[in-house]
């Protein structure tokens, strides 16, 4: 069997390698546009991957075109390569869509937070004081405390009838309220 | 080659939803031209899983895809796995569909007044075209022999899925789509890196002629493909360290869309996991603990979020992160029985989240909302409700003599049989978890059905009997589960020993002897391949 020489260019090799690394520096952005500009990248970066694992380039993939017989280019690489460009694309249109949306309804395209688990953590940095750490020193806050700050817009936008702004039902707020002024 | 043979059937599961969903996405103003063709493309491909079902028991069934053969063009394979996947998947999606008709529906009811008690009424035209589509996805997922196939199956899927999640747009939906698109995407990504990377180190991307190539990849590079594919797949299947999105994105959905993700995208996950671990990457000590520790956690730590939940869709939704360990004890064990155990424990698992989610709908239905602070008595005010959800809850914790139960057993007696400290803690992990999970469940239970009901909840409201009828008939079809454990497991069972063996599967693609498909251009294909 004849092997194609396949020993990767340097230079597709680096490539992918920043479209990979700036990718994952924009997909842990908040705003979903700049999530978006990560997928790409990283998108084109594996199909530069494919492209490399199909070896290096030949004569034009046709049987019986080359009959001298150099080494044919792999087709099924690009066919992968092409495949996956499409679904790219059409993922894309798709974050498109739900980032101009989330800019409809909020004025801004930032993945919030769950407000139901945000309740669940804020009912036990209720319920429970949790162990303090360096940083409540200074603050005040307990690590459940701070993780019940909320990052939302949808809790402003519906109206929790049975809550207070703050989001927690009313027969545990009497209770935080003794809590913060033992604190005091 | 006569016409009509029975390999006939294999791409049936596949093309239907496809072609139907083309035809309900032209026919989008004429919703009941939709609903029938939804309908009938549905049953009929689950009728097609089915017939695939008995008729793979003899051996796998291969079609080669515009009949080029198997190395050069892609193959389905329908081996017993497969089948019991399409057939339990296939019920499942017709139930959820039923019911979403039902939903959409409602018998002598304007509809204003059901959106403004469900708040979300299904837009019918968009949802019956995603809703075949995903059917089709998850179809080819299960059937592909080939891993590019599998990865567009797996992308027809999830694009299907995030349409499905963030219908009407709402605020909330598409908070809750933003974060399941984005790690979906992760997922896929991350898929397609270890295709590329497969590929660069085998030269193919056929599943039969991995499983013959990988072994003589070095050892190190294989470990690191096998861990970048399971990376993949535990995402998907939200085993703990990348679970924190799925409770986070799927209790916002419609209920019949919850419903389906919860019975059918993480399995797809769990079945991939299957499929690698048995026919790629058979045998690796290392790994197998790593996914033990990962079972132990995900049983563990996903159970304890649904204790701490007051609503019943996040509380089912940490449930069923919880119940995905049980799986990967099952594929972590890498024993014939233990595999079995998995694979049963899969097809309990999906008829009875599925079951929960729907009849959450109907509570939600009946009593306005899903937080268990604001429901109760709803045993006194619908009885029949309440025996919808008893029954499926207590087979979720697995209460004998229900299939969980047989499930959990299976799993039990082979952990117990590995011996190994992991093994037993894995053991010691699950009982825990089962006694945990009846805890959560009961504590579901005593605030919603059980109380005195509170005064928002009105007392006499019908509930829609196309919403009740499906929900009973998966309900029931948990409880033939548990009639027809003894052939199931037993089905179970072979399947997991042809999986773990695999040689009947690679036989069934390469009927001419190993490297070699049926057709006439193999060797130039073989050797265009990108071989290291």
């Amino acid at each position: 069997m004849t092997v194609l020489e396949n020993t990767p260019s340097a230079v597709l090799v680096l490539a992918i390698g920043v479209l990979f690394a700036t990718g994952v520096y924009l997909l842990l952005e908040r705003p979903l546009t700049r999530v978006l500009l990560g997928f790409i990248l990283i998108g084109n970066g594996v199909n530069l991957l494919i492209l490399v694992a199909g070896g290096r380039a030949g004569s034009s993939p046709i049987v019986g075109n080359d009959p001298a017989g150099e080494p044919m280019s792999d087709p099924l690489a690009q066919a992968m390569v092409l495949t996956s460009i499409v679904i790219t694309l059409a993922l894309t249109a798709f974050i498109l869509a739900m980032a101009y949306r989330s800019w409809q309804l909020h004025g801004h395209d930032e993945v919030a937070d769950d407000v139901e688990d945000r309740r669940v953590a804020r009912q036990a940095a209720v319920n429970a004081p949790a162990f303090e750490d360096a940083d409540a020193t200074e603050t005040g806050a307990s690590l459940d405390e701070e993780a019940a700050e909320v990052h939302d817009d949808v809790a402003d936008d519906d109206d929790h009838a049975d809550r207070n702004d703050d989001g927690i039902p009313d027969r545990l707020q009497g209770r935080r309220r003794e809590r913060k002024e033992d604190d005091r | 080659m006569t016409l009509w043979t029975v390999e006939t059937l294999v791409p049936l599961p596949v093309m239907l939803p496809l072609f139907a969903a083309g035809l309900t996405l032209a026919l989008h103003r004429f919703a009941n031209v939709q609903r029938i063709i939804s309908v009938a493309a549905l049953a009929a491909s689950t009728a097609a899983s089915v017939a695939l079902m008995f008729a793979a028991d003899s051996g796998p069934l291969v079609v080669d895809v515009g009949d080029w053969a198997a190395p050069v063009g892609i193959d389905l394979v329908a081996d017993r796995l497969s089948a019991v996947m399409l057939t339990v998947s296939g019920v499942m999606l017709l139930c959820v569909l039923l019911y979403s008709l039902g939903q959409g529906v409602p018998e002598g009811e304007d509809e204003d007044a059901v959106q403004s008690r469900v708040g979300d009424r299904i837009p019918v035209a968009i949802f019956h075209p995603t809703y075949l589509v995903l059917a089709a996805g998850v179809a080819n997922a299960f059937l592909s022999g080939d891993l590019f196939n599998l990865y567009v199956g797996f992308e027809i899927m999830l694009a299907a899925s995030s349409v499905l999640l963030t219908l009407g747009g709402t605020a909330e939906r598409i908070r809750a789509g933003s974060v399941y698109v984005i790690v979906t995407l992760l997922s896929s990504l991350l898929f397609l890196t270890a295709i590329a990377l497969i590929y660069a180190a085998t030269g193919t991307v056929n599943l039969a002629q991995l499983s013959l190539r990988l072994p003589d990849v070095d050892p190190t590079v294989q470990l690191a493909l096998q861990l970048l594919l399971l990376l993949a797949f535990g995402i998907k299947a939200a085993v703990f360290p990348l679970s924190a999105w799925l409770p986070d994105s799927y209790p916002t959905a419609p209920a019949p869309v919850t419903a389906v993700f919860a019975g059918l995208l993480t399995k797809v996950g769990v079945y991939l996991m299957l499929r690698m671990q048995t026919l790629l990457f058979p045998h690796n000590d290392l790994v197998d603990q790593i996914l033990m520790v990962v079972a132990l956690l995900t049983m563990l730590i996903g159970i304890l979020g649904a204790v701490a939940q007051s609503d019943v869709k996040r509380l089912l939704s940490f449930t069923l992160v919880s119940h995905i360990g049980f799986m990967v004890f099952g594929i972590a064990l890498a024993s014939e029985a233990g595999t079995a155990a998995a694979i049963f424990y899969v097809v309990h698992h999906i008829s009875v989240q599925t079951a929960l989610f729907l009849v959450v709908g109907l509570v939600e239905y009946r009593g306005g909302s899903t937080s268990l602070d604001r429901l109760g008595g709803l045993a006194k005010l619908a009885p029949g409700l309440a025996v919808l959800f008893f029954v499926p809850a207590l087979n979720l914790a697995g209460i004998p003599p229900l299939s969980g139960f047989l499930g959990k057993v299976g799993l039990l007696t082979e952990g117990v049989r590995d011996g190994s400290g992991l093994a037993w803690a894995l053991v010691v992990g699950s009982v825990a978890t089962s006694l945990l999970t009846l805890y959560a469940i009961v504590k579901a239970w005593n605030k919603a059905f059980w109380q005195a009901p509170p005064p928002e909840i009105e007392p006499h409201v019908p509930l829609p009997r196309g919403m009740v009828l499906p929900a009973g008939a998966l309900v029931g079809f948990g409880l033939l589960l548990t009639v027809v454990a003894g052939p199931l497991y037993g089905y179970a069972e072979r399947a997991a020993e042809a999986s773990m063996d695999g040689r009947s599967y690679v036989e069934a693609v390469f009927p001419d002897g190993a490297e070699r498909g049926r057709g006439e251009s193999v060797e130039v294909a073989v050797e265009g391949g990108g071989h290291g």
